[in-house]
């Protein structure tokens, strides 16, 4: 509880050494205030933090074990590159040439080797970045602690150095926690991924996991696309959407139960209509719309028997050049039952 | 150490009570050590005044018995008040008093005569009534017996009470009260006045392709320099009995409004112009082409786009001009002839009539338009941001011949109006006699044969503006670090940063005198300050306090947010990270406000008025008794000593500023 606000509820969440955990959110998840709890910058009401064994509930940051590296990078402006990343080795009681030689050896982990006697204003963002990075690193700190680190930084940048972070924890096997709200950052960085909306956890799992079995209806809509289909259990392991019965793993939810089935745009089997057999979870749709998408086309699909239900499908340019797919024609599309998840409809 | 693994775990779990880092720990201690300095030198001296002015002294006469021996041996035990029944001798009003009250009870005998043989036996009824023989304070429950020689001597001291008399005597004493009508006559002409040239100055600067706009620039700040009591004394030169150009006047006497106004908007000039040339500078040229592309006529583009955009800063100017003017105290001293004013007032209170009561009375009186007067500043300003931080196009002027030759014609007169003034002084100051003989000479620097300590003043100025600007520049940043910087503590915080506003609201006279009243007291511990050069600094620290925190704070919220947490999970302490990094990177606005304080130090009258001993005379000081003394044109020539050497500092601080940004220029550039 921060003020009278709540940010964070009911959070258990165990972090393995040498993990690389991503929490994934919407702005306003709590993710960055887990994270500040985690780092005693602002401290929780009730709950407790062990880390390595120790309770560290009520400690000060200068008391914890800790690299942080922050979205402004906050780089002191008046120290150069070097000294900066001396900043925290400064009072360890190192001799000078112990810190030069461990201030050289950073630098050229995160890839500035020549960079050291110029100051932060003179070098590009994704540079700061690194140098922030060899900052918090220099402590050799047990966690490293990450807060939308790359969210200030230029599209192709973003996308370089997230492989260059990655590569490097995984050298060091530092335990890191990055903040995101990106979820191709999650996805392609994270070992695990914890997955928050409103002050909770929805999901804990690797990102595969996470995409394609994802536990609630908001990490389902959060990560990737997902079609939506509402519609009702007949029985165990049987949804009917519209007039269209789909066999799938309905969970423990009752008969009756008004529920959203699932499915990826990509999961759909499009085929032609002609010749296709009546088979299960499959539909004969019409094609409304066309959209070009680069490596593939996008597809809305509709059909009485589907109600008020449309579809988003993905078919690869091979594939569609087979079908020869232009607004009206009918196709048939399949629905495979693992690849269908099913929520309880909310409200 | 590598051996991390991390839980967090909620439940019915007990609130977590953080514990206190040493960083935690050094800031409270700082905040507190900043808070102390701040209670003793504004909190508690304010309280002191207010209640002084609550204080009323009255002498009681029931409180003294009395035995009369005529000859025949001791009369009954009676009591001065059963005489005073009798006789009617004193009124109330008579009884009436101020703290220095001495009454003497002879009025009492009306055929007393010292060389009676009448004896008299006089005794203190009740603890807190107080007699005087000669000096001598008998303050015990004995009798003591005197002869008729001896009771000439006595007199009777005044018991102290709590109640709104003074208000109700300065209310019902028109000299007194009339002064809040002319107070705010003055305040209220002056600032329309100000408001109106100093708009016009900024709007031919920031809207015309005039040139020499930087000497204009230049000359519109010079009015800083110098102590408000200058342009009174050049006025006297150009307008007085004596004076060059008294005919212009037509007769009209330039002791009393005329003077005030004219020098008032000499002085509150700069204040004016910086804040209304800010509120200009951020129009939005968006606007004016929206206006042309609509056909509007120019006037009408101005009183529909102009100055809507710059109201707040008209308004805010308005009031900061308006408190400078009612709570200045130098120049209608110098001036005012019998023209009186609050601030004026306070000062015959307490040096003219000793009446220290009715001194805080007029204090609290004048309290009331100037905390008024920055409480609306504040609203508006806090408006003014908000239009800020929605940035636009900004405006670019294209030259005119004819709106551009206009502008240059009437900066150049606003210009000939600030150097004429500070031009005459200096004139006069050379002058060996005026107006009998215009020889030039330098006799009336010669500070060690006047009034008003000599060339020593000049010396303690300096010494004063040092100090102060050293010691207030550290005071002052290290509170703001604290306010802006310090974990939780929130409540703490936001009483630190109401009371580091309120110096701006307080009269500098209202806090000589409320210094008076706290420090001359002989049971406060810090009563060894007083008559020192330190109770000079302090309270010029606290007078110019809130401008410097509000300078710091800017320049504070600038830096990352995250440095302190960087820097503390780096395992440094909180004092490594200030004077490494906080200090290094905020050093030109540390620059601003030692310079302002060091300028305003030099040139303030008003606080340090009541403060100063035979010790510690200040040039700014000098100047006001000089001119009391007659010795005008020393006056004039110790003011422009003073304004010489805060132009010298200027321009060192220029230098200075100029060579940091030089300096650090790697990596200032962004």
């Amino acid at each position: 509880m921060f003020g009278t606000f709540t940010a964070l509820q009911d959070i258990a969440l165990d972090i393995n050494e040498g993990e690389f955990v991503c929490f994934l959110g919407p702005s306003g998840c709590g993710k960055t205030t887990l994270l500040r709890a985690i780092a005693g910058l602002d401290i929780q009401t009730t709950g407790t933090v062990i880390q390595a064994g120790q309770d560290i509930s009520a400690l000060p940051p200068s008391e914890r074990d800790f690299g942080i590296v922050f979205q402004s990078y906050a780089l002191f402006p008046n120290l150069t590159v070097n000294r900066n990343v001396a900043y925290g080795l400064e009072n360890a009681r190192l001799a000078k040439n112990k810190i030069t030689s461990r201030v050289t050896e950073l630098l050229s982990l995160v890839g500035l080797p020549d960079q050291g006697p110029k100051y932060p204003a003179q070098l590009s963002g994704g540079q700061q970045q690194r140098v922030a990075l060899a900052r918090a690193l220099a402590t050799s700190p047990g966690l490293l602690l990450l807060d939308e680190p790359l969210s200030a930084l230029d599209a192709q940048v973003r996308v370089h150095l997230r492989h260059e972070i990655k590569l490097l924890q995984d050298r060091l096997g530092v335990t890191t926690v990055m903040v995101t709200h990106d979820q191709e950052e999650a996805l392609s960085m994270a070992d695990r991924i914890v997955v928050m909306n409103h002050g909770v956890i929805e999901q804990v799992g690797t990102p595969t996991e996470i995409y394609t079995e994802p536990a609630t209806l908001f990490v389902a809509d959060f990560i990737g696309e997902m079609n939506h289909l509402s519609g009702d259990v007949t029985a165990a392991g049987k949804v009917k959407v519209g007039t269209l019965p789909l066999t799938c793993a309905t969970a423990d939810l009752a008969k009756g139960q008004a529920v959203i089935a699932t499915i990826r745009p990509e999961d759909i089997v499009v085929k032609p209509s002609k010749g296709a057999k009546k088979a299960a979870n499959t539909a004969v749709l019409t094609v409304e719309e066309l959209e070009f998408l680069g490596s593939f086309w996008r597809v809305e699909l509709s059909a009485p028997s589907l109600g008020d239900n449309s579809l988003s499908a993905n078919i690869s340019i091979n594939n569609a050049r087979s079908l020869a797919l232009e607004p009206g024609s009918k196709v048939s599309a399949e629905f495979p039952a693992e690849r269908i998840r099913v929520f309880p409809a909310v409200g | 150490m590598s051996d991390a693994a991390q839980a967090l775990k909620a439940g019915p779990a007990p609130t977590v009570k953080p514990k206190i880092s040493r960083d935690d720990w050094t800031m409270r201690l700082f905040m507190g050590i900043i808070a102390i300095y701040l209670a003793v030198t504004l909190v508690m001296p304010l309280y002191a005044m207010l209640s002084k002015s609550f204080s009323t002294y009255k002498v009681d006469l029931s409180g003294y018995g009395l035995q009369v021996d005529t000859g025949s041996g001791w009369g009954d035990e009676t009591t001065l008040d059963a005489i005073n029944a009798k006789h009617g001798a004193f009124k109330a009003s008579d009884l009436a008093g101020s703290s220095d009250t001495r009454l003497s009870p002879l009025a009492l005998f009306p055929d007393f005569s010292f060389r009676s043989p009448t004896k008299y036996r006089l005794k203190n009824l009740r603890p807190d009534v107080v007699f005087l023989f000669g000096s001598e304070r008998v303050a015990d429950a004995e009798w003591h017996e005197y002869t008729s020689n001896d009771f000439r001597r006595i007199s009777l001291r005044p018991v102290k009470d709590i109640g709104a008399s003074n208000y109700l005597r300065y209310f019902s004493t028109p000299s007194l009260f009339y002064s809040i009508y002319n107070s705010l006559f003055i305040a209220a002409i002056s600032t329309l006045i100000t408001v109106t040239i100093a708009f016009g100055f900024a709007y031919a600067l920031s809207r015309s392709c005039m040139r020499f706009k930087g000497f204009f620039r230049l000359v519109a700040m010079v009015p800083i320099l110098v102590p408000s009591l200058l342009p009174g004394i050049a006025l006297v030169y150009l307008f007085g009995n004596q004076g060059v150009l008294k005919d212009l006047l037509f007769g009209h006497s330039i002791y009393g409004p005329i003077g005030i106004v004219i020098g008032s908007v000499f002085f509150t000039l700069p204040h004016a112009f910086i804040i209304i040339q800010t509120a200009l500078s951020i129009s939005d040229a968006r606007l004016y082409e929206a206006a042309v592309s609509l056909r509007a006529s120019k006037w009408k583009t101005f009183w529909t786009v102009t100055i809507p955009g710059a109201r707040y800063g008209l308004i805010s100017a308005a009031f900061v001009v308006f408190n400078l003017v009612i709570t200045d105290f130098g120049l209608p001293k110098v001036i005012g002839g019998q023209f009186n004013v609050l601030a004026v007032d306070i000062y015959k209170q307490v040096i003219g009539q000793q009446n220290f009561e009715m001194g805080a009375v007029v204090s609290v009186v004048l309290l009331v338009p100037a905390l008024l007067a920055f409480a609306i500043d504040r609203i508006v300003q806090r408006r003014q941001v908000a239009l800020l931080t929605a940035r636009s196009v900004a405006y670019e002027p294209t030259p005119s011949t004819r709106f551009d030759r206009l502008c240059l014609l009437y900066c150049a007169f606003v210009a000939v109006f600030i150097l004429g003034l500070l031009g005459m002084c200096q004139y006069a100051a050379l002058i060996k006699f005026w107006p009998y003989d215009l020889s030039f000479s330098l006799t009336n620097y010669n500070f060690d044969v006047m009034d008003g300590g000599g060339w020593a003043s000049y010396g303690n100025s300096i010494k004063l503006a040092l100090w102060t600007a050293g010691i207030g520049t550290c005071i002052i940043f290290s509170g703001a670090y604290i306010v802006e910087k310090m974990n939780g503590f929130t409540w703490g915080r936001g009483i630190f940063q109401l009371v580091a506003m309120m110096p701006m609201a307080i009269p500098g006279m209202v806090l000589g005198l409320a210094y008076i009243f706290f420090f001359n007291e002989p049971s406060n511990p810090f009563n060894f300050i007083y008559g020192t050069l330190g109770i000079l600094v302090v309270c010029t620290v606290t007078h110019f306090y809130t401008v410097g925190h509000l300078t710091a704070l800017t320049a504070l919220k600038q830096m990352d947010p995250e440095f302190e947490a960087v820097s503390s999970s780096l395992k440094q302490p909180v004092w490594r990270l200030f004077s490494r990094i906080t200090v290094p990177v905020c050093l030109p606005a540390i620059l601003n406000i030692s310079i302002y304080i060091f300028v305003n130090a030099m040139t303030t009258v008003s606080a340090v008025v009541f403060l100063y001993s035979p010790d510690t005379t200040l040039a700014s000081v000098a100047v006001l008794n000089m001119d009391d003394a007659g010795d005008i044109a020393p006056a004039a020539a110790m003011g422009m000593m003073i304004f010489y050497t805060n132009a010298l500092a200027r321009i060192v601080h220029l230098l200075l500023s100029r060579g940091i940004v030089t300096r650090t220029q790697a990596w200032r550039a962004r």
